[in-house]
């Protein structure tokens, strides 16, 4: 077998399980493609003594006879997740040496899976960012270009280095996390697929945290059966993540039947923005073309409160932010400022977090300070978590009234140039997560699946929004998509 | 609601993020912007709604209040930019 790096995680199980080929193989070719691959940057952590002595047990495994369906699979993990001895510094300077003596319950899962670990994976500093230009690694270089054009684009973030990596075939699967769109804008964006599920099916333990009511983990993959088949093993209830759902975690990849007659598909009408460009609401009519070609009854529907979404959450994400970030004091973990004669603690804080965190997390921190201060939670804080409990209710009442899932595009654009965004102000980066974000906020399942390419050669993906705890179900919707979409595109190597 | 220097200062010293002087106006600039776009939230009737507390209707589970950790000083320590005699090392705390 030729490019095995080029596999899907099925392909790449059902030949380890025919013994077609070895997780040892597997690896070699993965390791080999990021080797050449430097110029993505996408992995900034290299593990490949982890990577040869894991893939040498899951062939092991393999040989026994009982291994399960991610046993030698090589995977791409974000630098969010806390990886044992292992850098793991959500992208910061103020984590830099930072080596966790434990590791992320995801992680776990998936290495107790046998899946093997190439390295870690860049991202927005903190998972802020919509365009992976905020990592402390420098920026991500989508190994999607223009046509005829050289420029280098974003894959998107913040889960920006999991979309390239995967994208261009350095691994065949890798870990993101999703606040506001971090999984399924960078997946739309580099032509794969990313599902976040419903908040609380995911473990977050040991998943460096941003806005802990929001933040949720899933697979960034290239085949909705690959997604399937890995959100599985990073499933299930963790006593050590308090939110964590203690539900059964069924048996995502069959659901995947393919058949969706009779359901119901809602389009919401309040997602058709003023200057949305052409390509990209043509690509959702012809995506809800597909779907009723496929037997599903089209449906328009209304979720009022859609326009509110991103303020509410650009209140929310920072306040929890500034909460969570402020453990980053230079004295448990991490960077601390080298002081100056005199300098107390007070300084010592100010110092190390001036240094440490970056322009964009240094901002929403104190966004996030702000409105919980005193004299303002009410008016910000408050009112935009009654804000969000109206959000939710939108969604929970067309889904009383029998829709089964709602299709929407994945971004109002295709990706954009590094750089190209540098002096827009931070507000409109923020207008990147206006159609993913509402699923956080209600913590509903979504995902982003491959349909097109713009008129420039670059992908487009649409979004589907499922019920909550039925990722089952959502996942068959979009297998169905996939499959009448053919998208079948990869990026041109030129790295 | 626009954010001038002296509350950009505040924020800045309540986050404890230092901010030289000449950066203080294009902060406040910056913040205020932010603020604006947030300020559509006023439009939205928000009358006998309850501020979300959790997004999936669960109660949190109790856990039996046993040790589960512990005599791993030396772990805790690991990553500590500064670590003294089995402590965490700090500049002068009171004056």
């Amino acid at each position: 077998m030729t490019d095995l790096n080029r596999l899907s995680i099925s392909e790449a199980r059902d030949a380890l399980r025919k013994g077609e080929t070895t997780a040892k193989a597997l690896t070699e070719a993965c390791l080999t493609a990021i080797e050449g691959a430097g110029a993505l940057n996408a992995f900034v952590h290299h593990t490949p003594e982890i990577a040869r002595a894991q893939a040498a047990a899951a062939d092991q495994r393999i040989a026994q006879g009982d291994a399960p369906a991610m046993c030698g699979i090589p995977l791409g993990i974000k630098d969010l997740f806390c990886t044992k001895g292992v850098p793991s510094q959500a992208a910061s300077r103020i984590l830099e040496g930072f080596r966790p003596e434990y590791e992320s319950t995801v992680t776990t899962q998936l290495f107790e899976a046998g899946a093997v670990m190439l390295g870690k994976l860049s991202m927005d500093e903190f998972a802020m960012g919509s365009s992976n230009e905020t990592a402390c690694y420098g920026p991500v270089i989508s190994p999607w270009r223009r046509q005829g054009d050289s420029a280098a684009l974003t894959p998107g973030g913040s889960s920006g280095g999991s979309a390239a990596a995967v994208a261009a075939d350095l691994c065949l699967g890798a870990t993101g996390t999703d606040t506001g769109g971090s999984i399924r804008q960078p997946a739309a964006f580099t032509g794969i697929v990313g599902i976040k599920p419903t908040y609380g099916r995911v473990s977050r333990w040991g998943v460096i945290a941003f806005a802990s009511s929001l933040d949720q983990a899933g697979p960034m993959t290239k085949t909705v059966r690959d997604a399937a088949i890995m959100l599985g093993a990073m499933s299930g209830h963790d006593p050590k993540d308090s939110t964590s759902a203690d539900l059964p975690v069924p048996d995502f990849e069959a659901a995947l039947t393919g058949d969706i007659r009779g359901k119901v598909i809602g389009i919401p009408r309040e997602y058709r923005m003023e200057g949305m460009p052409a390509e990209i609401e043509a690509l959702w009519t012809r995506g809800t073309e597909m779907l009723k070609d496929a037997g599903a009854q089209i449906r328009d529907i209304s979720l009022p409160h859609t326009k509110y979404a991103l303020p509410a959450y650009y209140v929310v994400a920072p306040a929890e932010a500034s909460s969570n970030l402020a453990r980053y004091d230079g004295v448990r973990y991490g960077h601390r400022a080298s002081l100056a004669q005199g300098d107390g603690i007070t300084q010592m804080y100010e110092k190390t977090r001036a240094e440490g965190f970056g322009k964009e997390v240094q901002r929403r921190i104190m966004i996030g300070t702000y409105v919980l201060s005193a004299g303002f939670y009410d008016a910000y804080y408050n009112r935009a978590r009654k804000v969000r409990a109206l959000i939710k209710r939108d969604f929970e009442t067309v889904f009383a009234e029998g829709v089964d899932a709602i299709l929407t595009p994945a971004t109002p654009s295709s990706a954009f140039g590094i750089g190209e965004m540098a002096s827009a102000d931070p507000v409109e980066m923020y207008l990147n997560d206006v159609f993913t974000v509402t699923v956080n906020l209600a913590g509903l399942p979504g995902i982003a699946v491959p349909v097109g390419l713009d008129a420039k050669g670059l992908p487009m993906g649409l979004q589907l929004i499922g019920r909550p705890w039925e990722e089952g179900a959502l996942l068959n919707h979009a297998y169905v998509l996939q499959r009448a979409a053919g998208f079948v595109s990869k990026p041109q190597k030129w790295w | 609601m626009s954010i001038d220097i002296d509350t950009a200062r505040r924020v800045a010293h309540l986050a404890r993020i230092a901010v030289r002087e000449e950066d203080l106006p294009a902060l406040a600039g910056e913040l205020s912007g932010i603020l604006t776009f947030m300020e559509q939230l006023n439009e939205v009737d928000v009358t006998g709604v309850e501020p979300m507390t959790s997004v999936t209707p669960m109660r949190l589970k109790r856990r039996a209040d046993v040790v589960t950790d512990g005599n791993i000083q030396a772990q805790i320590l690991a990553n500590a930019p500064d670590a003294r005699e089995g402590f965490f090392a700090v500049p002068k705390v009171v004056e």
